[in-house]
Order: C-alpha cells, then sequence, then structure tokens
C-alpha cells in the first residue's frame, strides 16, 4: 500500500468504518511511514479541536429574545 | 463495505417523538422544549453556512416556525434534530443565495478543487497546540480557516464532525450520496489540517 492508497482510506479509517480485511494493510503501512502517521494524527487532531471549540456562541440574551420571538408566533398559530 | 443492521424490535423511540408528538396537537411547551435543545445547534449550522450573524439569526427563527407549520409532515422514519437539520441548511442556502444575488449557491459548488488532496505540510504538531493561544484567538483562528473552505465541504464538515450527524444523515440531509460525503469530508478534513498546520506545526527549533 501506498501513501495515495492509505490516503483515500483515512476518512474511513478514523471512523472506525474500514472493513476489517483492510485494516492490517492500513496499519502496516503505518508502521513504515512517518508522514502518513502525521497525516492521520494532525487529522484527527483537527477534528477534535472543531469539535470541542465553540467557534459560534449563540449568546444567552441574543437566544431568549429569538426563542421569545419563535414561541408568540406559534402561540398565534405562525 | 459493512452493512450494519439492527435487530428487529430493538428500535428505541427517541424522546423527541413525544414532544414532537405533543407539539402536533397543539401543545407549544412541548414545542418550546424542542426550541431550547437544538437552538444553539441550528444557529451554529447556520452562521457556519451563511458566514452572517443576522442572517443566521433569521435561519433560527425561520427553520423553527416552518418545523411547527410542518409538522405534520414529519414522518418520524428520521431523527427529528435531523430533519430539522435539512429545513435550517436549506434555509440557510436560500439566505446565502439572496445575498449573492445573481449567482447560484449551492452546496455543490466549488466542489472541484484539486487544493488539499495531497497533505503538504508534513510536520508534526506541537502537543496540545490548542493551550497556546487564548480562547478567542483560537476561535478567530478556528473561524478563519474553516470560512476558507469551499460551502460544498464546509457543510458536510460541520454535520459531520461538528454536529455529530452520521454519514446517512448527512447524506440524507444534503441529498448527497454517501461516497460523495466520504470525500467531501475527506477533503475538507485534509485541507482544513493543512491550514490549521501554520498555527500548530512544531518549529524547526522548537518555539512557537
Amino acid at each position: 500500500m501506498n501513501c495515495s492508497e492509505f490516503l483515500a482510506q483515512l476518512g474511513d479509517f478514523l471512523d472506525n468504518q474500514v472493513p476489517t480485511g483492510l485494516v492490517g494493510e492500513l496499519q502496516a503501512h503505518l508502521e513504515g511511514c512517518e508522514h502518513c502517521v502525521i497525516t492521520m494524527r494532525t487529522t484527527q487532531k483537527t477534528i477534535q479541536i472543531y469539535r470541542n471549540h465553540e467557534i459560534y456562541e449563540l449568546p444567552p440574551a441574543l437566544r431568549e429574545r429569538l426563542e421569545a420571538a419563535i414561541l408568540a408566533k406559534c402561540k398565534k398559530g405562525c | 463495505m459493512p452493512i450494519i443492521q439492527q435487530a428487529p424490535g430493538t428500535e428505541e423511540v427517541h424522546p423527541d417523538i413525544a414532544l414532537v408528538n405533543r407539539a402536533r396537537e397543539g401543545d407549544v411547551q412541548a414545542f418550546e422544549k424542542l426550541v431550547k435543545q437544538y437552538d444553539r445547534q441550528v444557529f451554529r449550522i447556520a452562521q457556519h453556512i451563511t458566514q452572517n450573524r443576522e442572517d443566521a439569526e433569521d435561519v433560527v427563527q425561520d427553520a423553527f416556525l416552518k418545523a411547527f407549520e410542518k409538522l405534520d409532515q414529519f414522518q418520524g422514519n428520521s431523527k427529528f434534530y435531523t430533519w430539522l437539520v435539512r429545513i435550517a441548511v436549506n434555509e440557510s442556502l436560500m439566505r446565502l443565495r439572496k445575498r449573492r444575488t445573481g449567482r447560484m449557491v449551492s452546496i455543490d459548488e466549488d466542489v472541484e478543487t484539486e487544493e488539499g488532496s495531497m497533505p503538504r505540510d508534513l510536520a508534526e504538531w506541537r502537543p496540545n497546540p490548542e493551550a497556546l493561544y487564548g480562547q478567542s484567538e483560537l476561535a478567530e483562528i478556528l473561524r478563519k480557516t474553516i470560512q476558507g473552505l469551499p460551502p460544498g465541504f464546509r457543510v458536510v464538515f460541520v454535520l459531520r464532525d461538528v454536529e455529530g450527524l452520521s454519514t446517512e444523515e448527512t447524506a440524507e440531509t444534503l441529498g448527497l450520496s454517501v461516497p460523495a460525503v466520504k470525500s467531501r469530508l475527506l477533503r475538507a478534513r485534509l485541507q482544513l489540517r493543512e491550514r490549521l498546520s501554520r498555527y500548530f506545526r512544531k518549529n524547526e527549533d522548537g518555539t512557537r
């Protein structure tokens, strides 16, 4: 397996969706390829950072205002 | 590809379904619970797609109102949240189109870029790299970085990796095939990784 073939499977590998038969091949490639180890680790970290950091927070005052507006309209039958 | 099948009789009824049923009968308090449960997520998705605060606020209102009006059309064979997200994504794309008058905007736009298919930055990152930036500085880096993705990649990454929808749910929500979602997701992840490397990579002398 070369790096391009590894990369093609990287998404499924990170999501644990690689067919069982292929896992060994991917792991064997990682053992001999530092670049792919780094790519995999930093891609994993990328996902984790975006998942753990709220970058578009809904401020509480705005949230209350929006909720009140939505529910007022619902009560009127929209 | 392995197909995961659920054994018959093991399907659990999602607690949202009871709220939806009550809301259908006109119980606004039940609908209020659904609003409070999901408004932050809808706002986040809308902001990611429209890149505009006012539009995102409008999307939150319009998406919930549309959902309330159309509750009868909710089939119950998908999650309420996924159904709501689909409405929010459509509303967001509509706003984006209005802002870019005369230009068609769809989630298929700009996806034919070759950028990001092969990793170029192969440097290791510093351990715990986000700790090197203040909260607001980091948020700014993450915003700037994700804003640079084509909309068709951005929305897939946000639904799948930030909001935690499954690949199948993301495909259903966006009207894409599962392979198309997977391919866009991988390219989005690799492009973001490449761009974040600028901020997070280890310098050769080991300093920030």
